[in-house]
């Protein structure tokens, strides 16, 4: 087997909630709430739930973008929790983000150049006139012509944005990206246009990804294994494929059924959750999907399911419930 | 807006653009530019000096023969040369204080808005305690234990300015520290130094520009107060408030005296709260096209 890219164990990211007049932390928001997943080289793994669920929180947490409260990340063998401010700074050149918002994350007073450039000068790769070049590949690269190098952010439409955002992302050669919801900000057209980027970059770099959407159309069409998160937890975890045909646990199953299918006649019937999402702040007893599952019984309001990992063919699939579906 | 020239249109570019197509705007320039220049090329205009006295004409009013195109005070002082030359203390005044509370404000701010937590706290409750410090109980303070100095002006006003500029700055710095090109410089190593540098200061600029020409005026306002006080610019030197201060008092007998400086002051004044409008039209975002 292949040694693992990236391998999350336990990770844990809460957010205090204070109040009363001096400000007590009075409460957490588990926005990741003991999480775990191996990632291998070239993989991309899909990460999907409902907005709230946590998962931008875990991507940037994985990039301790925002500090976990604990748990251990092992890049390449080597926890990046235990890193200090040096070698943190040296294993940023092998991980990279890609934001949702490509009008937020570019700065408005700063060139297509001098942003593409600014992990290369940080890092100190090359000289200006080697870097210089880098950056004219690299924006060629995804699709644009280095004529617009010196033109500023706010010239560009959202799709052309956000492929400076990925060059920017792309310039160190990173080994990891995680792409947090890069196409939900886009137009329809443009979003395929993007996806086919993020692919086509994936195959020619092998480059890995944790894509993380909310739309499970977008997230089959990318990943080789998708993760489900409900309220700061992975429910289901498995390869692509059959997670999409049989899935384990009834989430899914009903995540699956609200995506509107091209053959509305084929009579696949929708599974409507009753009720909302609960706060994040105090989650439900037992398994946190209960209050709104069709098949919960008595044993979900009270036990915690575990993580159930099944062997099927070399593949792996994970689940967290006491009464999963069948094939 | 062309897209097959190589160039980028900078938001400062655009900025320019919006600018110069208000009339207002345009018009404060021209004339802040005419006060300048008048005040710069005050010794060649007139033969007269500041502090030499025309014994022939004492409290005489504006007239072009004797060359007192403004008038004489009543000790015969000419009002055209003391103007400008007031234009110079007072121009200087609010531009150098103005400076001080920028550099010390935009960094103070800045730091105290982006590191955040418990710097932050200390950072802003130190600004607090210093709001709290009588403006005027310490200007003469520092008059009675140093004596009249242009420089203690200086220095007062900044030291007092800079508070505000803090409080914006940290502000935005603080709305800015999040924004997701924050978080990819983070993610791509840049130090935190570096951060605020380039990314949160160049974007924190426009509203630090349209404060500073709101400041100017304020500070050259507080000059006229002080010299008014008599606390400001000792004689025979002089500013647009002491010229005021000693027009107020020949009112009657010599308007002219309060006239001309006391124009030159409101024309400045108006120019910059003009030019600060203007800018702050040109550099707000949500007019702009293309921007959200």
């Amino acid at each position: 087997m292949t040694k693992p890219l990236l391998e999350v164990r336990n990770l844990v990211k809460h957010f205090p909630v204070r109040g009363g007049g001096f400000s007590v932390v009075r409460q957490q928001v588990k926005a990741v709430d003991d999480v775990s997943f191996t990632l291998l080289p070239g993989q991309t793994l899909g990460l999907v739930g409902e907005s709230g669920c946590g998962k931008s929180t875990l991507g940037r947490a994985l990039l301790r973008l925002q500090e976990p409260n604990s748990g251990q990340i092992f890049f390449e063998g080597r926890d990046i929790l235990q890193m200090n401010r040096a070698e943190l700074k040296a294993q940023r050149r092998d991980m990279q983000i890609i934001f949702q918002d490509p009008f937020a994350s570019l700065s408005p007073r700063r060139t297509v150049a001098q942003t593409v450039c600014e992990p290369l000068d940080v890092h100190g790769i090359g000289s200006p006139l080697e870097r210089r070049k880098r950056v004219e590949e690299l924006i060629e690269l995804v699709g644009l012509r280095a004529a617009v190098l010196n033109r500023y952010p706010h010239e560009f439409s959202g799709g052309q944005r956000q492929r400076i955002g990925i060059a920017r992302a792309l310039a160190l050669n990173p080994k990891l990206i995680v792409a947090d919801e890069p196409v939900s900000a886009l137009d329809v057209s443009v979003q395929s246009q993007v996806l086919n980027l993020i692919k086509d970059l994936q195959r020619q770099l092998g480059v890995s990804f944790i894509f993380i959407s909310h739309d499970l159309a977008v997230i089959q069409h990318i990943s080789d294994v998708v993760a489900v998160m409900y309220l700061g937890r992975i429910v289901e975890q498995a390869a692509v494929s059959s997670l999409y045909t049989s899935p384990k646990h009834p989430y899914t199953q009903a995540l699956l059924s609200a995506v509107p299918s091209p053959h509305p006649a084929s009579g696949a019937k929708r599974i409507i959750l009753p009720g909302d999402v609960p706060s994040p702040i105090s989650p439900p007893s037992g398994c946190a999907f209960h209050p709104r599952c069709p098949a919960a019984q008595a044993k979900c309001q009270i036990t915690e399911p575990q993580q159930t990992t099944l062997h099927n063919g070399g593949h792996q699939r994970h689940f967290a419930c006491h009464y999963p579906l069948g094939d | 807006m062309r897209r097959d020239s190589n160039q980028g249109h900078s938001l400062f570019r655009i900025a320019m653009q919006s600018l110069l197509s208000s009339k207002a705007t345009v018009t404060a320039f021209v004339v802040m530019a005419l006060v300048v220049l008048l005040t710069a090329a005050a010794p060649l205009l007139s033969p007269w000096a500041i502090d030499s006295t025309d014994w022939e004409s004492v409290s005489t009013p504006p007239s072009v023969e004797t060359g007192h195109y403004f008038g004489t005070d009543d000790v015969g002082r000419d009002i055209f040369v003391r103007t400008l030359y007031g234009g110079r203390i007072s121009l200087l005044v609010g531009l150098s204080a103005t400076m001080v509370s920028l550099v010390i404000g935009v960094f103070w701010g800045a730091i105290a808005g982006y590191a955040g937590g418990r710097t932050d706290q200390l950072m802003m409750r130190f600004v607090d305690v210093m709001y709290a410090m009588p403006f005027m109980f310490f200007v003469i303070l520092l008059m009675v234990y140093f004596g009249r100095n242009i420089f203690l002006i200086f220095i007062a006003v900044g030291a007092v300015n800079w508070l505000d500029m803090a409080r914006i700055v940290r502000g935005q710095a603080l709305s800015m520290k999040h924004r997701e090109f924050v978080e990819a410089a983070r993610a791509g190593g840049v130090s935190h130094l570096n951060i605020i540098r380039r990314h949160i200061i160049p974007n924190l600029l426009g509203v630090v520009i349209v404060y500073v020409t709101l400041t100017i005026p304020q500070v050259i306002l507080v000059e006229s107060f002080l010299s008014f006080l008599g606390l400001g610019v000792q004689e025979p030197m002089t500013s647009w408030g002491a010229l005021v201060n000693d027009g107020a008092a020949l009112m009657e007998s010599a308007p002219w005296t309060l006239f001309f400086p006391a124009l030159f002051l409101a024309l400045t004044l108006f120019c910059f709260n003009f030019i600060g409008d203007g800018l702050r039209d040109a550099l707000d975002p949500r007019d702009r096209a293309g921007e959200p």
